[in-house]
């Protein structure tokens, strides 16, 4: 380095600092990521201590919710957000499944093919609270006729309305996931089944499906998810009580409409604790969810 | 055997077409909802629509001013927080594939994607909302940012790993410093995946309104200050959604009518540069 000028060392150093800084900045916004889910996890458990620590686990299970006695127990927005999701799930499944199976074997190419996906995108597109407004001033009303001909209490709003607005919602979570695997399927697999006489059904049903499972599982896994932390379209036709749900066109609440409606009434620490504690139940239970779903999905992309 | 064949490819048929019919029926309601919204929400929309404050019930008119103004201000403030975040963790992420690091980050970045927007409300209620004592439309704009910031990491990490390794290589073979190789090379060939993903997490995030709840609160006047409460979009359609008042749904339409068109259009523009791209979002 001797025939460096002092002029151009300085240059020379200010170049690696800046490369330096530049490493750094990179490792600490990595951190950063960490520190912030660490921060969430660790406001929401400080927050709930004094529910945990004067209700304790039994919290969840009991099933009177009256916060002007100072009685709390989570039941009936357990039942609420299981039974919002199941039955939003169990509607949306044979929707996204058609959709996958469409997309990724029947007709894989082409305007059409491209057009479905784009609009089935566009279903996760739309926001929450939109799909609420919708429901409360269209579905509402519908639901609320159909259930005056089967001679149900008309509330209109409810479990099942919100399980409706739900399963639209979540369709196109498991959809594009099933497309992507479908595709993924050899097709010397698929080639050997056809050569041995089977129909496109057959092929569907003893080949791609079995290849696929896993895959198809994390995709619901990952729409479930979705359904158990949505709070909007929820909250605004789910008809917000606090009592358990009688039957599945009950009104009721969630775990996440609950919150939503009365964190910013809760008046004092006990109340506003025992709103925290579902949130972090509610966090821990979707971040469980979507870690096994991510890993079967690498998993099945790594194969 | 004939009739079992022909049995065959008669449930084959049929199950084709039932796939096709149920792959189909979902565009409906999507349809049915834009439909219905641009009916509802395009008689609402005039210019005073645009440029008044909401009028107390029973009177007719007003308009929306303070929720677009809002929504403009969190949605910004988000991003500028959440930009250069998101893309410097994104090349982190694509520079060090298999390093510890790396890979719990990569985990965070996954599990934030999975947290429920109403809980991310609740803790950044603790984190602003509380110490300042009031609700402020930083906090909203805090919230959403860290919604924002899953979406471009992952789309930063995707767009620069598609890139070809001989770029880098040629650059560092002419001995450029690595962070010019990045900033210099590298960013600017990947830009416009960056940017779609950029786009598309304002996308995702104009229309949030549970962590607005606890954050933004909103406002019924025009407010510009980042320290005070702030009206938004999806906030406003929220509370006069749930009003029973003619007037309040009236103006809620055509909140949601601008809402869903901005959102869609962001989304679409994204569709059309990704398609360049072929990033997975």
């Amino acid at each position: 380095m001797e025939d460096l000028t002092i002029a151009s060392k300085k240059a020379y150093n200010k170049k690696i600092g800046m490369e330096v800084l530049f490493t750094r900045t990179l490792i600490i916004v990595a951190l950063l990521l960490i520190v912030l889910v660490l921060g969430i996890m660790t406001t929401l458990i400080i927050e709930s201590i004094p529910s945990m620590k004067s209700l304790g686990f039994k919290f969840l299970w009991s099933k009177t919710w009256d916060p002007v006695n100072n009685i709390y127990g989570g039941y009936p927005f357990l039942l609420g957000t299981v039974l919002t999701s199941f039955i939003a799930l169990a509607i949306s499944i044979p929707f996204s499944f058609a959709i996958a199976v469409y997309l990724g074997e029947y007709n894989s190419k082409g305007w059409l093919s491209n057009l479905l996906k784009n609009i089935v995108e566009l279903i996760a597109a739309v926001p929450s609270v939109i799909y609420g407004f919708w429901g409360l001033l269209v579905l509402v009303p519908i639901v609320r006729d159909f259930e005056t001909k089967f001679n149900i209490l008309p509330y209109g709003i409810g479990i099942f309305t919100a399980s409706i607005i739900l399963s639209i919602m979540i369709i196109p979570y498991a959809a594009s996931m099933g497309r992507e695997l479908i595709k993924m399927v050899p097709s010397n697999l698929k080639e050997g089944a056809y050569s041995l006489g089977a129909t496109r059904f057959e092929v569907i049903k003893s080949v791609i499906f079995p290849y696929t499972k896993s895959g198809l599982f994390a995709g619901v896994l990952l729409s479930l998810g979705r359904a158990l932390g949505e709070t909007m379209a929820v909250t605004m036709v789910i008809g917000n009580t606090s009592l358990i749900p009688t039957s599945i066109f009950s009104p009721g609440n969630t775990m996440a409409s609950v919150i939503a409606n009365e964190f910013t009434e809760a008046d004092h620490t006990l109340y506003l604790s025992a709103l925290i504690e579902l949130g972090l139940f509610l966090f821990c239970v979707t971040v469980v969810i979507n870690i096994i779903g991510k890993f079967i999905i690498n998993k099945f992309s790594n194969n | 055997m004939q009739a079992h064949i022909k049995f065959r490819v008669a449930k084959s048929k049929a199950a084709e077409i039932i796939l096709i019919v149920l792959a189909f029926f979902v565009t409906a309601p999507l349809l049915f909802i834009i439909y219905y919204i641009f009916q509802k929400g395009i008689k609402v929309i005039s210019w005073n629509f645009l440029t008044q404050l909401p009028k107390p019930v029973g009177e007719v008119g007003g308009g929306i001013v303070n929720a677009l103004v809002g929504t403009g201000l969190i949605v910004l403030y988000a991003s500028i927080m959440a930009i250069p975040i998101g893309i410097l963790c994104g090349i982190y992420l694509s520079e060090h594939k298999s390093s510890k690091l790396a890979y719990f980050s990569r985990l965070c970045v996954d599990v934030l994607q999975g947290v429920p927007s109403i809980v991310i409300g609740i803790v950044v209620y603790f984190w602003i909302v509380k110490p300042l004592h009031t609700f402020s439309a930083i906090s909203g704009s805090v919230a959403l940012a860290i919604m924002m910031l899953p979406i471009i990491i992952k789309s930063t990490e995707e767009t620069l790993k598609l890139l070809p390794a001989s770029l880098k290589e040629a650059a560092i073979a002419l001995a450029i410093p690595y962070h010019r190789v990045i900033t210099k090379v590298l960013l600017p060939c990947g830009i416009s995946g960056i940017l779609s993903g950029i786009i598309l997490s304002v996308a995702r995030i104009a229309g949030e309104t549970a962590p607005l709840l606890f954050t933004a609160f909103g406002n019924p006047y025009l407010n510009t200050s980042m320290l005070k409460p702030m009206q938004s979009l999806p906030l406003l359609i929220f509370n006069y959604a749930t009003s029973p008042y003619d007037e309040w749904h009236d103006l809620a339409w055509g909140a949601a009518l601008i809402l869903l068109f901005t959102v869609l259009l962001l989304n679409i523009i994204t569709k059309l540069t990704t398609r360049k791209w072929n990033v997975q979002l």
